[in-house]
This record gives structure tokens, C-alpha cells and sequence, in this order.
């Protein structure tokens, strides 16, 4: 279980989260749903272990998490992978989008062309275009590029923060379908964060609609 | 008004090959009447909207004919006249991503206020913002303080404050949630209602149809289907849209197989045919646009009877 309980969190002396509690189990997808600027994506940065709130508990299977960004323990960080909106603010400019998705597993020391190219194949990206430097792809195949690299170190933890708002909706049904399989394969919780009412009723099996917090 | 668009042809020379971003697009857009221009990320329907605007980097070649008001050819009018009469006069571009689109060291209402008075108009920023949907405490927020959705509504709010006849909108409602994406569509509406001609730039096919008296697809460079929204999404004619349309989460949420070809490498033929089921000999060559269907075999009704 990817828990968090009474989170209050924000940026200088402003909460933008106050008391939010929230559970995700593994091998389950659940939704969040809420307005523009309610603290969705803060909710995320926190759970992925990316900020540290000002108060409140997050623990992933049990264990509570006390140190958080490059101070959490690496098991612990790397349980949590997070998918962002935008892909282009999201990864190393000067890389080939081979080595965007190897970084992860080359940063924990390990080499593991195949299972790149396994999961860059399950992403529908192939040959000529994992050569080629974010500025050379699209938003949409540069997500796709996101999402293989968040499921390199095979995460317990999948946090799709408004993944596919930028995209087409082909696009879209595909990277689901990839999340969904790899959930499958792997039994993992995946936490859905969008505004897209109608894209949650059809992906998360259940969802939980934010009202907007105070201070927005 | 009327912004009358023939044969627009965009091309980017870079080393070693030429991006083929907009190949012989047609289309016109008049007042009272909102066009949506529905494609996928990089399929070259931003390049189309800066074309319009002049506001295409050196390195573009830029063929065909945009007529506003059947007096002032877009593609060939000066950088002079654009600054000048054209761009925040007689076209607004609301734009696509509003984070980068304003000064990060000014507050909104800065900046909304130095449009207002470049551009000699008697509106307050207050009564601007109120449009759409900004408290006037917003307005004195920096831009890295504002929401996405926030930000996006203080560059509408500058995109009108001109009051353009013309509104390009690119990608509009990206990053806005849903009952925001209804309301930047409905103020895209009102504003059509009042005489405005709109064309909006989208990937998301369900905010056009909510928005759009007429949609035309944009795949790989080129427009492949055009017609009233409601049509086009209950029958559609293309293999391509009738892909999009089945591929919404409240349709069949299916993904259409493959990727489009590079900009780069567009083949002679339908650039379609490598993903489509319905593909024979003949999509070796490039279909004319016919009857509002850029396709060799395109769908028939009993087709969607049987649910392709």
C-alpha cells in the first residue's frame, strides 16, 4: 500500500495541500480527479518522495518514509515512479532517447540493454527513433520515452500525473494499455491523476474527485 | 471577415533533409464560425497557425495564399504590416503554452495592462480577466505563482484585449481541467456568437466537437477530412478519424496501431496507409480531397454500421 495520511505541504508559507489522506493498493488504479490548481500534482511530488511535506506520514508497504528526494533510501525511492504532464520539462535535453531510458538503471549501475529495448518495443518505439534527442520527437513519442523510463526499475508504485493531457487520444489508449499490462505483469498500484472525468471512469477502478483546497 | 486559406504549404529546411510540416492545406473560416483544426502532437498543426501569424522561423518556406478579408494575403504581407495591423488587431493568438507565452519577471496584470494600452483599447485588465474566470487578486500574482490554468486565462485575457476579429487558438485547453475546458470553450463560442471567426488547434477531438461548427483532421502534413463537427464524429470517413474517434475513453479506448511517419520521410502516398486496415494498391498514390475525404476507400455508412 502507497499511503499518505494528513499531508500538509506547499511552497514558502502557503499549504497547498492541508490533511489530505490517500491510499493506494498495489495492483489496483486508483483516480484523482479535481480542478486545475487544487494540488493534485504536490500530492504527487510527495508521494513519489520529491518533496517533503511539512507534516504528515507517507509510508510505502508499511515502511513510514523519514528522508526524502536524494536522502531516501534508494529501495525506497525507486518503489515510487512518477509520470509527469509535461514531457519535454522531464528529461535531459542532450540525450537520446535510448539513454532516457536507460538512465535509471545506469544510475543504480546496471546495463540492461534489453530490457530497454523490451520496453521501448512496448511503447511503439523502435530503431531510428530511440537514436534521436528529445527536440528530434514529438510530445507524444517523448512520452512515450517517460513511461518506459519509469518502469525500468520495476516500480511498485506508478503515479501518471495528468500523462496523457498533452496527447492525442490514440496515443492516449496506448500508453493506458501499457500501464495497464504492466500493472498486470507486475501487480503494481497506479495512482491516475487527471481532470479528465470521462478518461477515469473508463481507466481507475475507483476515483476520488478533489474540491478545490483553500488557498487556490 | 473572412480568412480564406488555398494550397498553404509549409517546409523547414534542416541539415541533411526537409520537415514537410503542412502540405496543401485548404480552408476558410469566416465570422460567426468556429473551425477546429484536430491533429495529433507534431503532425504540423501549430507550424499552420504560426504560419498564419508571420511568426515562423527563417529557416521556413512558406507557398499558398492566406486571404483576410480578401484584401491582405498573410503568407506575403510584410513583417511591418503584421507587428503593425495584423497580429493582436486583426488576428488574437491564444497561446499554446501560456507558462513560457509570459514574462516570468512581471505580474499579470503588467502585462496585461501594456497589451491594452500598445494596442489602444478602453478595457479595464479587471473586466478582461473577469471573462475568464480571474479574481482581481489574480491579476497581481507573477506568472510562476499561477496555475497552469491560471496562467492559460491571463493569456486569453491578453489575446482579447485587442479585440481581434480573428482568434487562433493553439491548444487552448491543454493542461485546463474539464469544467475549465468547457468554459475556455464556451468563451470561445460567446466570442463566435458576437461575430468572431475562431479556429482552434487541438488534439483533443471530444473539446473541438464541443466548440466547433466544422473540424478538419490534420494527419502527417496534411488535412485528410473536413465537415460539420457532428458528422464527422458519428460518421466518420476516414480510417484516421474514425480511429480517433474509436480511440476516445468513452468509446472503444483503443489505440490505432504504429506511429505516423516523420515529417521528414512522408511517403508519395496516403501517409495513412501503414496503419490502416482498409490499405490496397491504389494508396500508393496520394488521394485528392473529395467530397470532404482525403482517402481512396473511404468509410461507408455500412461500414459503421458494423462498427470499423
Amino acid at each position: 500500500m502507497l499511503r499518505a495520511h494528513d499531508i500538509t505541504a506547499g511552497y514558502g508559507r502557503r499549504p497547498v495541500l492541508s490533511g489530505v489522506s490517500l491510499e493506494v493498493p498495489p495492483g489496483r488504479t486508483v483516480g484523482l480527479g479535481g480542478p486545475s490548481g487544487c494540488g493534485k500534482s504536490t500530492l504527487a511530488r510527495v508521494l513519489s518522495l520529491m518533496m517533503r511535506p511539512t507534516s504528515g506520514e507517507v509510508s510505502i508497504d508499511g515502511a513510514v518514509v523519514s528522508r526524502w528526494r536524494q536522502r531516501a533510501p534508494r529501495s525506497l525511492r525507486t518503489s515510487v515512479a512518477l509520470l509527469y504532464q509535461q514531457p519535454r520539462t522531464a528529461v535531459d535535453p542532450r540525450m537520446t532517447l535510448r539513454e532516457i531510458i536507460a538512465e535509471p538503471p545506469a544510475a543504480a549501475g546496471r546495463r540492461s540493454p534489453s530490457l530497454v529495448a523490451s520496453l521501448a518495443g512496448e511503447v511503439g518505439l523502435t530503431g531510428d527513433l530511440l537514436t534521436r534527442r528529445p527536440h528530434e520527437v514529438s510530445d507524444g513519442q517523448l512520452q512515450r520515452a517517460c513511461l518506459a523510463r519509469a518502469l525500468t526499475l520495476e516500480p511498485r508504485y506508478l503515479i501518471c500525473d495528468e500523462m496523457t493531457t498533452m496527447l492525442d487520444a490514440s496515443t492516449q489508449a496506448h500508453l493506458v494499455a501499457v500501464v495497464l499490462a504492466y500493472q498486470a505483469r507486475t501487480g503494481a498500484g497506479v495512482l491516475a491523476i487527471s481532470h479528465d472525468r470521462v478518461l477515469l471512469d473508463r481507466w481507475a477502478d475507483s476515483t476520488i474527485a478533489w474540491t478545490a483546497q483553500p488557498t487556490v | 471577415m473572412k480568412l480564406e486559406v488555398t494550397g498553404l504549404t509549409v517546409s523547414f529546411s534542416i541539415p541533411g533533409a526537409t520537415v514537410r510540416a503542412v502540405t496543401d492545406a485548404s480552408f476558410s473560416v469566416r465570422r460567426g464560425e468556429c473551425l477546429a483544426l484536430v491533429g495529433e502532437s507534431g503532425c504540423g498543426k501549430s507550424v499552420l497557425a504560426h504560419a498564419l501569424l508571420g511568426l515562423l522561423p527563417g529557416n521556413a518556406r512558406v507557398s499558398g495564399q492566406a486571404m483576410l478579408s480578401s484584401e491582405l494575403d498573410l503568407l506575403s504581407a510584410s513583417p511591418a504590416v503584421l507587428a503593425g495591423r495584423v497580429r493582436g488587431r486583426q488576428i488574437g493568438l491564444i497561446p499554446q503554452s501560456p507558462a513560457t507565452h509570459l514574462t516570468p519577471v512581471r505580474t499579470a496584470r503588467a502585462q496585461l495592462e501594456e497589451a491594452l494600452e500598445e494596442l489602444g483599447s478602453t478595457r479595464s485588465a479587471a473586466e478582461l480577466a473577469e471573462r475568464f474566470g480571474l479574481a482581481p487578486r489574480d491579476l497581481d500574482r507573477y506568472p510562476h505563482e499561477l496555475s497552469g490554468g491560471m496562467a492559460q486565462r491571463v493569456a486569453n485575457a491578453i489575446a482579447l484585449a485587442g479585440d481581434p476579429e480573428l482568434l487562433i487558438a493553439d491548444e487552448p485547453t491543454s493542461g485546463l481541467d474539464r469544467p475549465l475546458v468547457e468554459r475556455t470553450m464556451a468563451v470561445l463560442r460567446e466570442l463566435c456568437e458576437e461575430g468572431r471567426a475562431v479556429l482552434v488547434i487541438t488534439h483533443d477531438l471530444r473539446a473541438a466537437a464541443q466548440v466547433a461548427d466544422r473540424l478538419a483532421v490534420m494527419y502527417a502534413s496534411r488535412l485528410v477530412e473536413a465537415g460539420p463537427a457532428a458528422e464527422l464524429l458519428d460518421r466518420p470517413r476516414h480510417p484516421y478519424t474514425a480511429g480517433l474517434v474509436a480511440a476516445q475513453p468513452d468509446r472503444e479506448f483503443v489505440a490505432i496501431a504504429g506511429m505516423p511517419p516523420e515529417l521528414t520521410a512522408l511517403p508519395e502516398g496516403c501517409a495513412f496507409a501503414p496503419r490502416c486496415a482498409h490499405v490496397t494498391g491504389a494508396c500508393a498514390r496520394q488521394p485528392a480531397m473529395s467530397s470532404g475525404v482525403s482517402c481512396h476507400h473511404p468509410l461507408r455508412e455500412a461500414a459503421h454500421a458494423q462498427g470499423a
